[in-house]
């Protein structure tokens, strides 16, 4: 706690080095994941591979898999990125494949008899219909992420890691405790923020906040958020 | 010239071991109401669902405007023609308003056509707009989700409605009310509707003409009465009921029966029937009433009289 008084700045740097490895990592992760899932859901056949490939590369230890991508990325955060892209791949995957299913196929027959091309279909009615089940996935993945990149710093990729192992080593436990405490902390906020998140895009949720609103004229309406 | 042909339409199914529809031709004149009637499994919504390219022929065309509807890409084509289901599909993360701007949309109408759309629709299903707009589909009851997959069908001013099963999920009670609700619609917007059902009643109801379907071929295809009253064979006389006598009255109008009144007729308090109410409600009232005579009126006017008689001479001939 008195490291974290004493060095506001540093830690702040820290932080932020490790929010954006999260961030790029799980914002990478899901541009793979997303069409990937869309893929399974269309092609079932590929669920036992794809899922079984992705849920076996996230049973390798993380310290093995850096190691393993050091050799092609360096002795930086790129390699520890690719790392966590890899690993948050199969519950990503796994939980944009289960909100795709969990779509009512009458809804996507209605969708295709109206006329709404592969396109259309994917950004105005999967996509906004499994967006509560991907967000959790994302929620899952953020904080496995979180806690996965602070080894990271073994690997002079920066972050909040950085004060656990420096601690260890210099056998100093306010940082030991401070990295501690500001890791907990940011999986704890992102993990909340993403749960609004989800509740927000919700369908459930809407219907009961519009029932609680005052209808609204039509003609303010006709829009949809997707 | 037809709205629909269907020229020698087949299609079969990878594995099945007879085909869903087997050579099926049909036209279907502009502005008619058609019911695809028949048992499961005897191909209607197969028949149905190659107008809109859900499905597509194994072989023979479909026409539309005599338009081969391969000649248009699938997605044209879709928005042309106005889509309902039995499970409704509404979209349930958008408003009702919403639902119904999707088509419009696709086509880039104007926002302010588009709302004035909404609003002219949701009038015409009985669903006043200030009051359900804004709602969500999840707040409706299933024959209001019906109404408004009525109205989101009909929003791109289609030409040609395709309708499968739409109120087979729904109770009897509310089925008779968005029966009669479509009946009301057709009349004042005269499409040509393509509507799929395995209720009998209820294809009587609506058809101007009713497609008789049996193991993927169109047994026959007449008007309702013609279909009750000179069935091809026996299949279809059991699937409609052809000796339900009182069933051959609910088609017949009360002016097919009536008679001329009397020269100097004076009106004396007689139970009356409209002139646009059927022989079977006559019948009813008839027998109700115990009076020997009902007197037909049209708006405040008599313009005729109906004994049991008159109606007897109806069913024999």
């Amino acid at each position: 706690m008195n490291y974290l008084l004493a060095n506001p700045e540093i830690v702040w740097e820290l932080l932020q080095r490790h929010m954006y490895m999260v961030g790029v990592a799980v914002g990478l992760g899901l541009l793979i994941a997303l069409p990937l899932g869309l893929l399974v859901n269309r092609f079932r056949w590929l669920a036992v591979p794809v899922l079984g490939t992705l849920g076996a590369l996230y049973t390798i230890p993380s310290l093995a898999l850096i190691i393993l991508l050091l050799p092609i990325f360096g002795l930086n955060a790129t390699s520890v990125i690719v790392a966590l892209v890899i690993y948050v791949q199969i519950i990503l995957v796994r939980n944009v494949v289960a909100g795709l299913q969990a779509i009512n196929p009458a809804i996507l027959e209605a969708a295709r008899g109206m006329g709404m091309n592969g396109w259309q279909r994917w950004w105005r009615v999967q996509l906004p219909l499994a967006l509560p089940i991907v967000l959790a996935g994302v929620r899952i993945a953020a904080v496995v992420a979180i806690g996965i990149a602070a080894i990271g710093a073994k690997f002079g990729a920066g972050g909040l890691g950085t004060l656990l192992f420096d601690g260890i080593a210099q056998n100093r436990f306010d940082k030991i405790a401070a990295g501690s405490l500001v890791l907990a902390g940011l999986a704890l906020l992102l993990s909340l923020a993403l749960l609004g998140l989800e509740r927000l895009f919700d369908p459930q949720a809407r219907v009961a906040r519009a029932a609680r609103t005052q209808p609204v004229a039509c003609s303010e309406t006709p829009e949809p958020t997707f | 010239m037809a709205a629909i042909r269907f020229v020698n339409v087949s299609r079969t199914f990878p594995g099945a071991e007879r085909p869903a529809v087997d050579n099926c031709s049909l036209e279907v004149a502009d502005g008619t109401f058609v019911v695809l009637l028949g048992p499961s499994g005897c191909g209607k919504t197969t028949l149905l669902k190659m107008v809109n390219r859900l499905y597509e022929p194994t072989s023979g065309q479909i026409e539309l405007d005599g338009v081969d509807i391969r000649s248009l890409p699938t997605t044209t084509l879709r928005r042309q023609i106005g889509y309902v289901i039995q499970q409704v599909g509404l979209f349930p993360h958008m408003t009702v308003a919403q639902n119904i701007a999707v088509v419009p949309q696709l086509v880039g109408w104007t926002r302010e056509r588009i709302a004035a759309r909404v609003d002219e629709l949701l009038t015409l299903v009985e669903l006043p707009p200030a009051e359900y707009c804004a709602r969500y589909p999840a707040q409706l009851s299933g024959g209001q989700q019906q109404r408004v997959g009525l109205a989101r069908a009909l929003a791109a001013e289609p030409k040609l409605m395709l309708m499968d099963e739409p109120f087979g999920a729904i109770d009897a009670i509310t089925r008779t009310a968005l029966q009669d609700e479509m009946i009301r619609i057709q009349r004042k917007l005269r499409k040509t509707i393509l509507f799929v059902t395995h209720d009998v009643e209820e294809a009587l109801r609506l058809a101007d003409k009713i497609v008789i379907m049996q193991r993927g071929r169109i047994v026959q295809y007449d008007t309702p009465f013609h279909i009750l009253t000179r069935p091809a064979n026996q299949f279809i006389s059991t699937l409609v009921g052809a000796d339900d006598m009182v069933r051959q009255l609910s088609l017949l109008p009360v002016t097919a029966a009536m008679a001329a009144l009397p020269a100097g007729y004076r009106r004396n308090g007689e139970p009356t029937v409209g002139k646009d109410d059927d022989l079977r409600q006559a019948l009813s009232l008839l027998l109700r009433s115990g009076a020997p005579a009902l007197i037909v009126l049209d708006g405040e006017a008599a313009v005729g009289t109906l004994t049991l008689e008159n109606i007897r001479s109806k069913t024999s001939a």
